[in-house]
């Protein structure tokens, strides 16, 4: 069946294209001079100088944290590796040496890396972690010269997440 | 500077050192350099301040950070344009591949010679070439300046190029036509094709105010030739990915946008020459107050380029007001609607002429 498109019949001034023309000229216009003598506030920000603050919750960086007394969180218990979908993570577990304060927890990450270029910022690793070990974090931009420089290494990472209180306490000596 | 060297070439010609034609030679070519060195700045501003003026209207603030209010951005511009790499793809018929990007900057360098852009400096009229048909060799290289974008849809060997082509030249036919009839008008008021006659003929009263209709169809011509919107269906980046330049790259490009560009200059040029009194100050009478001094012929040539510059500036308001025409609505136009009108105005002007007689 055929589908009739009911066309609105123009009236002479709109078919002349004049008035609207105009109309629209005059809106531009003033959008012109307005911007160009400053007389409203201006949305866009000029970027390196000017950054937009990410907002509380932000999905940034991935980064590992220590808690209140300094100890790094993780245990590397390798579920944050195994979860994370494009495979961004690689933990090296080593064992805690003996006679290490938390040795009952047997083992440590020698090395953590995670891979920026291939990080999706899903938040997988930080439901998954058991220990609270690993959060994504309000960084945003993520710049490097190279690639190896965005594959970020333990140091890294234990730095850009800094120390988050831990309610729980459950190494606590008992 | 000018002065300077003119004064050279004065001394030259007193010194009994130099024939004529050398004199004339030296001069005319002191005019190129001078008009040609003007234009391309021109160009190379008038890019910027599109985009500074149509950030404007959109609410944004646009290049502003090489130099002072970006002032530096078209040499920036130039010289990644330069330091791209010339890519010559594979499937396109060279020879017209890289011959089209010229041609279509080529015509709008020559229009301008016989665009009178000052009154006389110095005794010398400020015209490059005064040729009594000028208007007819404006119009002639404007009708060539289509060829490049024809040639370089067709020699691009690719679809949307090729489209572009094509509507390119369908646009031009269509609106040709309608440019030649609305200034009839002009001439038939005015009584000679020399541009410069036609300045001095409205000295008194623009025609923009005795032919306000053959204004109109003119400037909406003018548009349709320089291919700007709401006539810029040959590149509609929204269909054509870029229309007839999809293809091309680096300084190649460059010629291209350069040559939109030259063309708006001219096309503005022409307008203000044809309707707006040309170089001539209204009101002011110049001569009177300053003499026929260099320094009134500088007032002539800033009046001059002050009115084009007023065009340019209404060439970018119109583009970031209006949107594209559809294909159907352009044709419709050129032929049912400028076409008849600009009979209609001849018709008038002949009336109007006959009744004062
Ligand atoms: S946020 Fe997702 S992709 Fe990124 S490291 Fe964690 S699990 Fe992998
Ligand atoms: S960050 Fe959490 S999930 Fe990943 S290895 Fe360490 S403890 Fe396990």
């Amino acid at each position: 069946m055929a589908i009739i498109t009911p066309r609105p019949q123009l009236t002479l001034a709109e078919r002349l294209y004049l008035p609207a023309i105009v109309s629209g000229m005059w809106l531009t216009i003033r959008h012109f001079f307005v911007n160009l003598l400053g007389l409203k506030k201006k949305f866009t920000l000029e970027y390196p100088d000017e950054k937009c603050p990410p907002p509380p919750g932000c999905r940034g960086a991935p980064t590992l944290v220590r808690d209140e007394d300094g100890r790094e969180k993780c245990v590397a218990c390798q579920l944050c590796e195994f979860v994370c979908p494009p495979r961004a993570i690689r933990v090296t577990p080593e064992a805690l040496p003996p006679g290490s304060r938390h040795a009952k927890i047997e083992k440590r990450p020698a090395a953590f890396e995670i891979n920026m270029l291939r990080c999706i910022y899903c938040g997988f690793c930080q439901e998954v972690c058991p220990e609270e070990a690993i959060f994504l974090r309000e960084k945003t931009i993520l710049t490097g010269a190279s690639r190896r420089e965005l594959v970020h290494d333990k140091q890294r990472l234990l730095a850009l997440g800094g120390s988050r209180p831990d309610s729980v306490k459950k190494w606590k000596d008992k | 500077m000018v002065n300077h060297a003119a004064d050279i070439v004065v001394h030259w010609v007193q010194a009994g050192m130099a024939t004529p034609w050398l004199v004339w030679l030296v001069i005319t070519l002191m005019k190129c350099g001078a008009v040609v060195g003007v234009m391309m700045g021109m160009v190379a501003y008038t890019v910027l301040a599109e985009r500074r003026f149509c950030a404007f209207i959109q609410d944004r603030l646009g290049p502003n950070r090489v130099g002072p209010f970006g002032l530096l951005q078209p040499v920036a511009d130039g010289m990644k344009l330069f330091l791209k790499e010339n890519v010559l793809p594979g499937h396109v018929n060279k020879v017209y591949y890289v011959l089209a990007p010229a041609i279509t900057l080529f015509p709008a360098l020559a229009t301008i010679a016989v665009i009178p852009f000052g009154n006389r400096l110095g005794g010398e009229k400020m015209v490059i070439a005064d040729l009594n048909v000028g208007i007819l060799w404006v119009f002639s290289l404007a009708a060539l300046g289509v060829y490049g974008i024809v040639l370089a849809g067709w020699a691009s060997n690719s679809k949307y190029p090729f489209i572009g082509g094509v509507r390119s030249a369908a646009q031009l036919i269509s609106y040709e036509l309608a440019m030649g009839l609305s200034v009839i008008g002009v001439f038939m008021l005015a009584g000679s094709l020399n541009l410069g006659q036609v300045v001095e003929y409205q000295s008194h009263c623009w025609l923009v105010l005795k032919q306000p209709l053959g204004f109109l169809i003119f400037m909406v011509a003018m548009f349709a030739e320089t291919n700007r919107t709401p006539f810029d269906l040959p590149e509609g980046e929204q269909e054509l990915a870029a229309g007839y330049n999809t293809e091309y790259g680096s300084m190649k490009f460059a010629l291209f946008f350069m040559g939109e560009y030259a063309n708006m200059v001219v096309a503005s040029a022409v307008m203000v020459t044809l309707f707006f009194g040309g170089w001539q100050v209204p009101f002011i009478p110049v001569e009177q107050w300053l003499g026929c001094s260099w320094l009134s012929g500088m007032v002539y040539i800033g009046c001059f380029l002050a009115k084009l510059a007023a065009f340019l500036f209404l060439f970018i308001w119109v583009r970031w007001t209006l949107p594209r025409f559809r294909y159907d609505q352009l044709m419709n136009l050129g032929w049912k609607v400028l076409l008849p009108l600009g009979l209609l105005n001849i018709l008038l002007t002949a009336l109007v002429l006959a009744g004062q007689r």
